[in-house]
């Protein structure tokens, strides 16, 4: 039985107030065979700079150090890989460091560049990510992702990362869905609105419009789960800029960007799922003990907390984060929500962590329409949209890039631009793609708080990135 | 020259014998669409690691042995004392005293049931399983983790009561060596190699 001490559960304090100002990216796509990772970092910077209405050189006086997120050094066959890209976007001789924690690498180098402001250490730095997954072929690419596996215990059976999803996928389903039809339909649901939302996206890698049918009709990987209701394997990169208060508003003077007031918190848990250990569910905000006395018996197998159903990373993360920012219940608090979809399976299992739904009632707010841009029943806007960049299932999966894509998307809402960037006719052009004719606005309308989930491993270390416009803050001391 | 890499231990120094890498040459990545021209260069490597087991070697030494080690803290002052893992963990992850191991074979072969599973039509490369793999995940009475393994025949269920076979003849030495089948299973159906 694990259980927390009072000192490790503290709500953590950031030293200042920390701003997210601007922030660009790459095209996402499977292989770039005529670009060099540190061209996708300086597309990604050049537009962050051009959001401020500021020249890369202009804006790069203002840096004081640099975070970078690059998850395997084995893809991309090079060590020191951050090295390269600093000196390539022209920033030696400032301090930086690379930081590596598998699919969360996006959200912890968030996190990472924050509590370089919140201590004052540094008054402005630039996040950056990136992940070059094209240098092997796909069986090879599978290969290396089971490097993040335990190497001696789990990565020889298989060598597939779904694998070790897909038995969680199971018992999810078995014990939560109760193997009904119906909930491995919602699943296919997720695939269908992520590919869906990837087509208005210009970014996106692989935008679809296909139906429950046919992700349930894709080929099987490992069992429940398809090729539909997996995340893609993508090239690309993302960065953002983080400022205290001074700064933010000199960097924004000429900007149409308002500076967002930005909080990371950070979980983990067992790199391998067979070493969890049995606890009590860890509460948030807007739960009761009294809510879980019964679980066991609502959902026989249930009540072994987090079992191989639940993600304690994800659950911890959204505690510290919430309690920073003040966060009471985040189906009322937030207005949108970009997810780690790394397959359709754990993005159910995240509505339950992050305390969208109750645990076992995660299927809801799927099927509820709370999810959606525009709820499918009931016409109006979802109550609490998820994933309108398409996610890991629709935009990318470009590991170190991520969780900064996520956080670029959340921005882009709250700053009302979110149609600029994704509607503009010559960005599409610029990036070969061709803008559907129904090509539909899903910016959240008056959005003013927002949400991303950056997640590694099995659950091994997961990040929840919240935005806020400071107009409208919950907590006033946060 | 061997064509494998071969590596033993004296004097607590490694010991290498065979070729550890292969040389293969560089090949020209062209643009069909352009003219032919150059577009970057393939970069093959063919290399073999050295890897200690450290501590955990007796666990892999045991199973080509037909023995299933778990480990537990016996610390009397650490609140998880009595606490059982396999995984094999060589330390107590709470007060990080050392482990003590014990044989977990009987209990294995008396409570082991499929606390979940899937099966896997597909792998990364370097697989050396057959496919459809079947990933189990092993629960035991009196421990307080869930090993994940495979099982070698029949089809897995819930709850499902299974055995641990052992590859006790031409051993790999890695977890491949453990694999499970269905309670009842007869000596004469294992999988080559593979012995109760």
């Amino acid at each position: 039985m694990i259980t927390f001490s009072k000192q490790q559960l503290k709500i953590p304090q950031l030293q200042r107030p920390v701003y997210l100002v601007t922030a660009g990216q790459s095209k996402f796509d499977r292989a770039f065979p005529d670009k060099r990772t540190e061209e996708l970092c300086i597309d990604a910077f050049t537009m962050a700079a051009h959001l401020l209405d500021m020249s890369p050189a202009e804006l790069k006086k203002y840096i004081h150090t640099c975070y970078y997120g690059h998850f395997a050094d084995h893809f991309g066959d090079q060590l020191l890989g951050e090295s390269v890209i600093h000196d390539r976007l022209g920033l030696d001789p400032l301090g930086n460091v690379g930081v590596k924690t598998g699919g969360a690498t996006g959200g912890s180098t968030l996190w990472e560049g924050l509590k370089a402001v919140a201590s004052g250490y540094s008054d402005c730095v630039l996040v950056m990510g990136w992940e070059r997954m094209d240098e092997v072929p796909t069986d090879e690419g599978n290969f290396l992702i089971s490097c993040a596996a335990d190497k001696d215990w789990e990565a020889p059976l298989g060598h597939i990362y779904t694998g070790y999803y897909a038995v969680m996928a199971q018992r999810y389903w078995q014990i939560f869905g109760k193997s009904e039809d119906s909930f491995r339909r919602t699943l296919a649901e997720i695939s269908v609105k992520h590919h869906g939302y990837a087509r208005f996206n210009p970014f996106a890698q692989s935008p679809m419009k296909i139906t429950v049918e046919d992700v349930l009709k894709s080929p099987v990987v490992a069992y429940p789960l398809r090729a539909l209701d997996c995340c893609l394997m993508s090239v690309g990169a993302a960065c953002t800029i983080l400022c205290d208060e001074d700064t933010a508003l000199k960097l924004t003077k000429n900007s149409k960007n308002k500076p967002l007031r930005i909080w990371v918190a950070a979980g983990s848990h067992t790199l391998r799922p067979a070493d969890r250990r049995d606890m009590d569910i860890p509460l948030l905000p807007n739960e009761t003990a009294d809510q879980y006395k019964d679980l066991g018996k609502r959902f026989p197998g249930g009540d072994r907390y987090p079992g191989f159903t639940g993600f304690l990373a994800a659950r911890m993360a959204a505690y510290y984060g919430y309690g920073m920012a003040g966060i009471a219940d985040p189906m009322e608090d937030l207005d949108v929500i970009e997810l780690h979809d790394a397959f359709t399976i754990s993005d159910v299992q995240t509505y339950e962590d992050i305390g969208l739904r109750p645990y076992g009632y995660g299927r809801d707010y799927v099927e509820s329409g709370d999810c959606y841009h525009i709820n499918p029943h009931t016409g109006k806007p979802g109550k609490l949209p998820s994933n309108l960049s398409g996610g890991l299932i629709g935009c990318m999966h470009s590991v170190g890039a991520t969780g900064i894509m996520q956080t670029f998307e959340i921005a882009t809402h709250l700053w009302n631009r979110w149609e600029e960037f994704h509607g503009d006719e010559m960005l599409w052009k610029k990036f070969d793609r061709k803008k559907p004719k129904d090509w539909t606005n899903l910016q959240v309308v008056g959005a003013k708080r927002g949400m991303a989930i950056s997640h590694a491993g099995v659950g091994s270390h997961v990040t929840s990135t919240i935005l806020m416009d400071p107009d409208h803050l919950i907590k006033k001391d946060a | 020259m061997s064509t494998y890499g071969h590596v033993f231990v004296k004097n607590n120094q490694y010991k290498l014998k065979g070729a550890f890498h292969h040389l293969t040459p560089n090949t020209p990545i062209r643009n069909a669409d352009d003219d032919w021209k150059l577009l970057g260069v393939t970069n093959p490597r063919d290399m073999t690691y050295i890897h200690s087991y450290g501590g955990e070697a007796v666990f892999f030494e045991s199973l080509s042995k037909g023995k299933l080690l778990a480990t537990r803290c016996d610390n009397t002052g650490c609140d998880s004392k009595g606490t059982i893992y396999i995984p094999f963990r060589i330390h107590c992850p709470d007060c990080l005293g050392k482990n003590r191991a014990i044989d977990l074979t009987d209990v294995a072969k008396k409570t082991a049931r499929i606390h979940t599973f899937m099966v896997c039509e597909r792998s990364g490369a370097f697989n050396m399983l057959d496919k459809p793999i079947k990933f189990i995940n092993i629960e035991f009475d009196g421990v307080a983790t869930i090993l994940m393994s495979y099982l070698s025949l029949g089809e897995p269920a819930f709850g499902m009561k299974v055995v641990p076979i052992f590859k006790t003849s031409g051993p790999t030495f890695t977890i491949l060596d453990l694999s499970w089948v269905p309670e009842g299973t007869k000596k004469e159906q294992l999988p080559e190699g593979f012995s109760f």
